[in-house]
């Protein structure tokens, strides 16, 4: 059974959601932490629930609900969502507030919007959706998981189509604690040169990204999700590469372009250097987290960007690390767009997801 | 796709028990696990009470081999795990492809919130090891990494279905064919962010819990692990002793009614209740014991309840709230749940709904209210619901 992307839509720091054309708008931070660019809420969720909701919840409604008009689709046939922190701002406001009011007189809507599976249950209470609902929480795979989940489901004919999405936000506290953990570079960077000198750490990101899912073969649809792999700890990633390419009946040759998971940070990047000189040494490299930053649900992001290089056939400048065949082509390698793709994403360096899409 | 999913192995830490056998003689006896507060420091002991372990961390971490200062929470799941994997005795464990799916709601928070106090008055201070475990993926990939686990596993949080969700998440990776054995379940200790979390909605009884009776006040929380593992039908033909039961059908469908309050129909409860009949190829009729959801809330249990009605009606199997024993457990509870459902069908026995006097005006059954054993049980059913409208229902079947 094939399953397609019928749809997908992106809040992040980058101008991804609802603009017209692909990466072609680029915002340039320079920090070590990126927010995410807020939509107009107001199209999406009534405004006096807006107040009320939490950053990542209205990030993850509104990308839901525009992935859903995208696809035409009124009622998926399950709603998946995958974040490490959940809903970490309200968590933190109510942490607060029992230290410093020693538990006295607490409002309890903080709590009640802070259990991680918020995001997807506000999507089903917006939707009246009955259907299947579920929320992946673990680390760096979150996403993945999610959208393992989905795959199955699919399979299963369960459902015709699946809303799937990764939802993360990053409030003052988790980011001033991330950094006392030193996942971020000590000095401000620019974004756009984040991978140019090579220093410890990483910047921060958030988002929220939604596909529509389906098994449905449709002129409408962005691509194809061809294969999706989790490892813990693997052995040798070159060789688990290989091994998940060849159960796709693939080699790395037929692979147009990688989408790997640099951050920037030495330690971090060490295994993509050392593919990107062995496994990927003859394959487009393109990246991605300098535009949305590093969080645990980023590959949602290079995920709906292999869509949409798939789909418009175009690949952004400002996502190219190395096009091979770019000298020998008379400069006509802007044309030659990528069929297959795969994404490479780690998360240090523990939880390792491939992602293979086709176009269709 | 149609191969069935056997239980091989249980095991379960709660207020009424360190492991199944201490769980065991707690329903005989019919001795409830709530008492006072003693291991968090709130302003809440005396008032509510709660059903606590009764192990100190320092005791779970001798028992376990885990290291000290880690989270309560994954200590409490390492011993129900590793219960359940030694009961379930597989030979050539580590030749198969094998899982962990477990489940929380709250992470690390008990260590957090140690974290917090300091954290707030400066933020350049705090442990950073009290915070480095918050997520809820942290408790389940130290698990993993003690039980050798480490071809697949995954966190889910849908508040108190959780684990229940984990359950049935395990079932579907054996039967896609991409896992031999899953050990499945949940975890979550007791911390001051769910207490007064809890307290807040004022859905907390400030006594002993009364699930299904028309004078319930709410629920009492508790804390716990518990965990099923589950095999293949290639692996159970290799194992030694018989199986428990198969799980044989199994729904999640959503309330979409209200982000904590269940709607007055329990549709939520419905579907999952009716989809998991459905997935078995079940009718009511063939549930000999429903392990209800059963939190003592108002709320709850006249949703659950009329739910119940509207599929069972009108012949209802027995049915009882084993949250009059150990609390409710949250994230831990669709776990320790099944362990007791797969033991009601091993050893026959129908647990009592502890302190149940007066029957709920709206509905027309009234649970089981004494101990019962020798009894023919070959199907049970076992509900989880949570915020979020989150509703699971799971069925194990006598093989």
């Amino acid at each position: 059974m094939k399953l397609y992307i019928r749809s997908s839509a992106c809040v992040s720091p980058q101008n991804t959601f609802n603009h017209e054309g692909f990466l072609n708008d680029i915002v340039e931070y320079t920090g070590t932490r990126l927010k995410a660019i807020e939509p107009d809420y107001k199209q999406f969720i009534d405004p006096k629930q807006i107040r009320r909701m939490s950053h990542v919840i209205k990030m993850g409604v509104a990308a839901a609900k525009q992935c859903l008009i995208d696809a035409d689709v009124d009622m998926p046939g399950a709603i998946i969502t995958g974040t490490a922190l959940g809903c970490i701002e309200d968590t933190v406001t109510f942490l607060t507030r029992i230290i410093e009011q020693q538990e006295e007189l607490l409002p309890p809507t903080a709590f009640i919007q802070s259990t991680h599976n918020t995001v997807a249950a506000q999507i089903a209470l917006m939707l009246k959706c009955h259907s299947y609902n579920s929320t992946f929480v673990h680390k760096g795979i979150s996403f993945e998981s999610a959208l393992f989940d989905a795959i199955m489901m699919l399979k299963e004919q369960d459902a015709e189509n699946v809303l799937v999405g990764g939802t993360e936000e990053m409030v003052d506290t988790s980011f001033k604690i991330l950094t006392r953990l030193g996942l971020y570079k000590r000095q401000p960077v620019s974004n756009l040169s984040l991978f140019v000198p090579s220093s410890k750490g990483t910047i921060g990101g958030e988002g929220a990204v939604f596909f529509l899912l389906t098994s449905e073969d449709s002129s409408a649809n962005l691509a194809e999700l061809t294969g999706l792999k989790i490892l813990y700890k693997p052995k040798s990633i070159e060789e688990s590469i290989t091994v998940f390419l060849k159960s796709h009946s693939l080699t790395i040759d037929d692979i147009d372009m990688m989408i790997t998971g640099r951050n920037g940070d030495i330690k971090n990047d060490a295994v993509y250097e050392q593919l990107n000189g062995s496994l990927f040494k003859n394959t487009s490299l393109a990246n991605y987290k300098h535009l949305c930053g590093e969080y645990p649900v980023s590959s949602s992001f290079a995920l709906w960007m292999a869509a949409n290089i798939l789909k418009s056939g175009v690949v952004p400048e400002i996502i190219r690390e190395r096009i091979v065949g770019e000298d020998t082509n008379n400069g006509e390698a802007d044309n030659a767009s990528p069929k297959t793709i795969l994404i490479y994403n780690h998360y240090q360096n523990k939880y390792h997801s491939l992602m293979l899409v086709s176009a269709i | 796709m149609s191969s069935s999913v056997y239980i091989a192995g249980v095991g379960a830490i709660s207020a009424i028990g360190n492991n199944v056998a201490e769980h065991l003689a707690s329903f005989k006896n019919e001795e409830a696990g709530m008492g006072d507060i003693t291991l968090l420091d709130t302003i809440h002991r005396q008032k509510l009470p709660v059903a606590e372990v009764k192990l100190s961390n320092d005791e779970l971490v001798a028992i376990t081999g885990l290291p000290k200062n880690i989270s309560r929470t994954t200590l409490l799941s390492m011993v129900a795990a590793n219960e359940a994997l030694t009961d379930a005795a597989i030979p050539d464990f580590g030749s198969l492809r094998t899982g962990f799916v477990s489940a929380n709601s709250v992470g690390g928070m008990d260590k957090s919130e140690d974290f917090f106090i300091d954290f707030l008055a400066d933020n350049n201070k705090g442990k950073l090891r009290n915070i480095f475990d918050h997520e809820c993926g942290s408790m389940t990939e130290l698990v993993a990494d003690k039980l050798g686990v480490s071809d697949f596993m995954t966190t889910i949080s849908t508040a108190c279905s959780s684990s229940a969700n984990a359950i049935f998440y395990a079932a579907r990776l054996i039967k896609n064919d991409i896992l031999d054995v899953v050990i499945a379940g949940g975890t979550d200790a007791l911390t001051k962010f769910t207490l007064n979390g809890f307290n807040t909605l004022m859905i907390l009884d400030k006594e002993f819990c009364k699930p299904f009776d028309e004078h319930r006040e709410g629920l009492n929380l508790g804390e716990g692990a518990g965990y099923v593992v589950l095999v293949s039908e290639k692996v159970m033909q290799t194992l030694a002793k018989a199986p428990y039961c198969k799980l044989s059908g199994y729904n999640n469908s959503n309330d979409a009614y209200h982000q904590t309050a269940s709607s007055p129909d329990g549709t939520g409860s419905y579907l999952a209740m009716q989809g998991a009949l459905k997935k078995s190829g079940l009718t009511p009729a063939d549930i000999d014991y429903i392990n209800l959801h059963g939190t003592g809330t108002p709320n709850n249990d006249s949703a659950e309840g009329t739910a119940i009605k509207r599929l069972f009606d009108p012949s209802y199997p027995p049915m009882s709230s084993t949250k009059s024993y150990t609390g409710h457990t949250l994230g831990a509870s669709g776990g320790i749940e099944a362990v007791f459902s797969v033991l009601a069908i091993k050893h026959g026995i129908i647990y009592p709904n502890l302190r149940f006097e007066t029957p709920m005006d709206e509905l027309p059954f009234e649970p089981e209210t004494k101990y019962l054993s020798g009894q023919d049980i070959k199907h049970v059913m076992s509900n989880s619901f949570g915020f979020g409208g989150n509703c699971t229902s799971l069925i194990f079947s006598r093989i």
